[in-house]
């Protein structure tokens, strides 16, 4: 297989994603560090190539065009906008794990305020269309019912927002889930700092701890102290609460029997009917692409890994043996960070064209 | 010729030296005191390489060196865990150094990672920047702080007097090695309760890379025999 036909196969995938109304778009090989540093934490620097430039401090090989595509389009795009793009992504790999360094992207963005259910029908059903024939599985999910679901818990507004931070986390937010819900204990270490913390006020506590070092302040040391101590006087999520959580999170099933299933549980957990609704919305708007909603796959943590940032619909397009061949999402939240105040719904995705090629080459 | 890289100075050198003189593999500097040259007594065929300990995992995967004496963390830092270019031969019980993570003492809020994760949420949303921990081990304190899941703090690279980083300004935390603690409590830094990242020791690794005439493989089997370790696969 030569890079020429891989190439060829993201051109056509370019070509179409213009036929479908989208604008060309380029971006820099190299990308400031830092923007994806805030972004990703520092995570990233095990995926990305990171160099020095000595006037422009470090700079990345581009791991990934969305945010230099958002941040574009935040500084001078018109509305509504869909971009359209095609070039390299560096990607570090474990060793030995097979996987390309280098390769294609060929991707498509909607920025898009009127209707997003159905900008994200448009996505799903343009990819759908062009892999056919590939017999790609493909997986849906919705990371905002999730985070709707977060949001409506009775509970503090700290657990809250600790558990909503950590939601591209799996395991960190299981931990934390276990526990503000009773089902774990305290960690050794808590349980200890609250003996502490009883014994005397935390401006005292900080007194007696000697020399003060560093810039995080006192103040900023007495407030979480003090909110240790709220904490451990708060009650558990309620059991009932806490099982319709775990239930959510492992939730897989065909997407219309999901929104069954999903309607049957706002009776119990108000908050995230809203989040339910635009489930629903979106469901007809695949419908009337053609998406046969009673077999399409949907799993609620579909998408809910490190270094992601979709807070919405998600979608992957997979095949056995090989990374997804495509995957995108909803990524709102995303817009507001990099646009400095300013925000716009903005839902995408990308098709790895190296994997299409082969994918084609094993069929013939 | 069997070459053995070990560490060019210091304690660890003469920890080394003693270490294969026990076993019978006499080895010495050679020259002035200042050149870095050695010789074997003992066992004809190998010769020690003096080399800084930081340089031993990276001259091992190229296979430059047949066997070479350095710590466990600092192949783990720039080998990864693992890694298939070296093999383990034997712990020695020398070089003991624990690579932990430490906060100002007069963090009474924080007790453990999961402490550390929230401050480091709080202290980006106060301050506008991630929470920074100095270490010059990059790769082992990345690797942990993601397994424990902390978010909202960036590394900054310190090679040397980590522990004044904080209280210079450059730092909230840090990642160091350290033996008796001494240095971090006089800079008024305290070890996270579960702030063990790896307990490092020195270790006679041997390189998978290298290439071995005939008579290089009579000659480390012969070496292995003396050092009572397994011969290299």
């Amino acid at each position: 297989m030569t890079p020429k036909a891989i190439r060829a196969e993201g051109e056509r995938l370019f070509a179409a994603f213009l036929q479908a109304g989208a604008v060309p778009v380029e971006t820099d090989l190299l990308q400031p560090a830092e923007t994806l540093l805030d972004l990703y934490g520092e995570d990233i620097r095990a995926r990305a190539y990171v160099t020095q430039d000595p006037l422009r401090g470090e700079m990345m090989l581009r791991p990934d065009f969305t945010v230099p595509v958002v941040q574009a389009h935040m500084a001078h795009g018109a509305e509504p906008a869909r971009y359209a793009y095609l070039g390299e992504v560096f990607r570090k790999q474990d060793r030995h794990s097979g996987r390309a360094n280098e390769y294609l992207q060929a991707g498509y963005e909607v920025f898009d305020r009127q209707a997003p259910e159905a900008a994200d029908a448009e996505v799903f059903a343009l990819f759908r269309d062009l892999l056919q024939g590939l017999n790609l599985r493909p997986v849906t999910g919705d990371i905002g019912i999730l985070m709707a679901a977060v949001r409506g818990l009775e509970t503090s507004d700290r657990r809250k927002a600790a558990l909503l931070r950590h939601v591209w986390r799996p395991a960190r937010f299981k931990a934390l889930l276990d526990r503000f819900a009773g089902r774990a204990p305290a960690p050794v270490g808590r349980v200890r700092l609250l003996e502490r913390l009883a014994q005397g006020s935390p401006s005292q506590l900080i007194e007696e701890a000697g020399t003060f070092v560093g810039l995080r302040s006192a103040a900023e040391i007495e407030e979480r102290a003090e909110a240790l101590v709220a904490d451990a006087a708060t009650p558990p999520i309620k059991a009932m609460e806490a099982a319709l959580l775990y239930d959510l999170l492992s939730l897989e099933a065909p997407a219309a029997h999901a929104l069954t299933h999903l309607r049957g549980i706002t009776a119990l957990l108000p908050a995230i009917e809203p989040a339910v609704d635009r489930f629903a919305t979106r469901l007809d708007a695949l419908a009337a692409k053609g998406v046969d909603v009673a077999t399409l796959a949907f799993e609620a943590s579909h998408g809910r890994t490190a270094l992601e940032y979709y807070d919405g619909f998600v979608f992957s397009f997979l095949a056995e043996g090989m990374p997804p061949v495509a995957s995108g999402g909803r990524y709102d939240a995303l817009t507001g960070v990099l646009g400095q105040g300013a925000f716009i719904p903005a839902v995408g995705g990308v098709i790895r064209p190296e994997l299409v090629t082969r994918l084609k080459a094993g069929a013939t | 010729m069997i070459r053995i890289g070990v560490p060019s100075k210091g304690r660890l050198m003469q920890d080394c030296f003693d270490w294969f003189g026990a076993r019978g593999v006499t080895m010495r500097r050679s020259g002035s005191d200042r050149e870095y040259s050695g010789v074997i007594d003992g066992i004809a065929g190998a010769v020690p390489v003096l080399l800084s300990a930081g340089e031993i995992p990276r001259e091992l995967a190229a296979g430059r060196i047949h066997l070479g004496v350095t710590g466990s963390d600092l192949v783990c830092e720039y080998l990864g865990t693992n890694a298939p270019e070296v093999q383990e031969l034997a712990r020695l019980g020398f070089g003991h150094a624990d690579l932990i993570l430490a906060v100002p003492n007069v963090w009474v809020d924080v007790d453990t990672v999961d402490d550390l994760d929230a401050a480091a949420a709080q202290f980006r949303a106060t301050h506008g920047h991630r929470l920074r921990i100095a270490t010059k081990y990059h790769r082992l304190v990345r690797d942990y702080l993601q397994t424990q899941g902390v978010a909202d703090y960036q590394l900054v690279d310190s090679q040397g007097a980590t522990e004044g980083t904080v209280k210079n300004g450059t730092a909230e935390a840090i990642a160091d090695i350290t033996s008796s603690g001494e240095t971090l409590r006089a800079n008024h830094l305290r070890i996270l309760s579960d702030g063990l990242i790896h307990s490092s020791e020195a270790v006679l690794w041997a390189s998978r890379m290298a290439d071995c005439s005939a008579e290089d493989c009579a000659t480390m089997a012969r070496l292995a025999g003396m050092l009572g370790v397994p011969v290299t696969t």
